[in-house]
């Protein structure tokens, strides 16, 4: 595939399941450059002018597609903002697969700041996957995510972002406004270890009527790791709004859970959860009983948590 | 195969220390199953947690399978062939019934995902159907009774030594119960070699022992055939 070495075909394949030139519409930004664009006869993928980033066009009715956008980093000290923009037509079902690893060997931090807008257009539903990770034993492994979604009547999205191991500080934004009828999933895993920050800062604002958001984090801080979550959830509708956040804390860690709701009309039902909690004795205990060591168990309670 | 010798167990409670077990001694062959009984607070599931190596005992010995295991924790036990069923089913979130029963099998040893060890009879022993059950996660969406279900094919799957099952039949209807006997007799049928210790008040189990061992103010205060015990009982209450 391409022109990539060993550390960034396994980064490329780690964020994004991409080990060759895919089906459909692509775009990997290796390094800050294109190193291979193709677009599709229903998704057409084109650079912006005067900034970083694509525009990525979604005919109406587009169906069962997916686009692949990667990002991949290893040269070290690499500081990036990249703008790219969804507009996708109306009763569309898609599939973006997103993602950045970055390799860091070097003495200088390497940062990718992606913000990501997508505008759905209506009755389309839009399922976003993007998986961050860091490697390397160089300096730090920065990623400043933002999503915005802006979703038309009787619309939806399934967002899926992840956060495996080893960014050193992430502040993540998601912002969402929901018209009429639309509905927005946003699952949230984020795992931290070592001395790394983390940020996660969701805003929902429901402003049609029978819209909907379920908000699901899952956290894992270990060690001295810090991580922030906040959830603000403002209903201005008919509307219903869920937010769920549960984070394992061990070691030296911290962890921050701020739920916020906002409802602004009767009609808003809206709810959320908090637990922060280390690992529950009876649980290393069961699977220690079935042979496993205290590090067995804990990581296979870790990694059935994020999954 | 299981040997305790004056076994205490001190617990602190406030500025006291309170004997738990007190000098229990007795022995467990291959083949057997024994049953422990008493009334509520005799020192019944801390006997079987002790055993299993969950706690640590304060005085005494435990011997297995010729080999002194006082001072092994819990994970070394399991991995030399006891295992033990919660009286109280673990809630995981993310874990599925399938990782559950896998591990057990395994004893977490990786295996490839092209040729995971195989799981499904297990549910079938206690009476759920896998596809119904593999891919749920083992949290409240299932009830009492199916997780203490899942609790047991966990233990059954291990296919260790000695079992150790504290109160099988708290919370499981009669249907899962009369289930519950014929895995007990499948397992005995089964094996000469391997015991399993009981705790339980139920009489249905109680029959299916070839001994009973009768706990009360943490000594053992009865221990012979399961038939002579039973007749005994009443002067023990």
């Amino acid at each position: 595939m391409m022109d990539l070495d060993k550390i960034e075909r396994d980064l490329m394949r780690e964020v994004s399941g991409v080990t060759g030139i895919p089906e459909g519409a692509y775009n990997f930004r290796v390094n800050g450059k294109s190193i291979g664009r193709h677009s599709s006869d229903k998704i057409d993928i084109t650079p912006k002018q005067g900034k970083s980033g694509i525009d990525i066009h979604i005919k109406d009715n587009t169906r069962g597609e997916i686009a692949h956008i990667p990002v991949i980093i290893s040269a070290s000290g690499l500081k990036e903002a990249v703008y790219n923009d969804f507009y996708i037509g109306d009763n569309c079902e898609v599939t973006i697969i997103a993602g950045c690893g970055i390799y860091n060997c070097g003495a200088d931090d390497s940062v990718h700041d992606g913000i990501h807008t997508f505008y759905v257009g209506k009755n389309s539903k839009v399922y976003y996957i993007e998986k961050h990770c860091g490697i390397g034993p160089g300096a730090g492994k920065i990623l400043n995510p933002t999503t915005k979604l802006f979703l038309s009547d009787g619309s939806s999205a399934e967002l899926l972002m992840e956060q495996i191991k080893g960014v050193d500080s992430a502040r993540r934004t998601t912002e969402a406004e929901l018209g009429k009828n639309a509905h927005v999933v946003i699952k949230e895993r984020l795992f931290t270890h070592g001395k790394q920050l983390a940020e996660s800062k969701i805003v929902v604002k429901l402003n049609g009527d029978d819209s909907t958001v379920d908000i699901v984090s899952r956290a894992v801080a270990q060690d001295y790791s810090v991580q922030n979550f906040s959830s603000h959830i403002i209903g201005s509708a008919k509307c219903r709004g869920h937010s769920e956040c549960d984070a394992i804390i061990m070691d030296k860690a911290r962890v921050n859970a701020e739920p916020a709701l906002d409802a602004q009309n009767v009609d808003a039902e809206l709810i959320h959860e908090a637990a922060i909690g280390k690992i529950a004795n009876d649980q290393l205990t069961k699977l220690m009983t079935l042979g496993l060591s205290r590090r067995q168990a804990e990581s296979q309670i870790i990694n059935g948590f994020l999954k | 195969m299981l040997k305790l010798e004056g076994v205490t167990f001190e617990a602190k409670k406030g500025r006291k220390t309170q004997k738990i077990l007190d000098d229990v001694t007795f022995s467990v062959k291959p083949g057997e199953i024994v049953v422990i009984t008493g009334p509520n607070g005799s020192g019944k599931s801390t006997l079987a947690k002790i055993i299993a190596g969950v706690e640590t005992v304060s005085n005494g010995k435990i011997i297995f399978d010729g080999e002194d295991i006082t001072d092994k924790n819990c994970t070394e036990r399991a991995r030399m062939g006891v295992a033990y069923s919660l009286q109280v089913p673990v809630h995981f979130k993310g874990l599925t019934v399938r990782d559950l029963l896998q591990i057990a099998v395994t004893g977490g040893e990786a295996f490839l995902d092209e040729n995971p060890p195989k799981v499904d009879s297990f549910l079938e022993k206690v009476g759920l159907e896998p596809e119904q059950y593999l891919e749920r996660e083992i949290n409240s969406s299932l009830s009492g009774g199916e997780l203490k279900r899942i609790e047991i094919a966990s233990v059954i799957a291990r296919n260790a030594m000695l079992t150790i099952f504290d109160e099988p039949e708290a919370g499981i209807d009669i249907w899962s119960f009369n289930n519950l006997i014929k895995v007990f007799k499948d397992m005995h049928k089964n094996s000469s070699e391997r015991a399993i210790l009981i705790i339980s008040h139920q009489e249905r189990i109680m029959k299916l022992a070839d001994r009973i061992i009768v706990l009360k103010d943490g000594k053992v205060a009865l221990d012979g055939e399961s038939e002579k015990v039973l007749a005994a009982m009443g002067d023990v209450k």
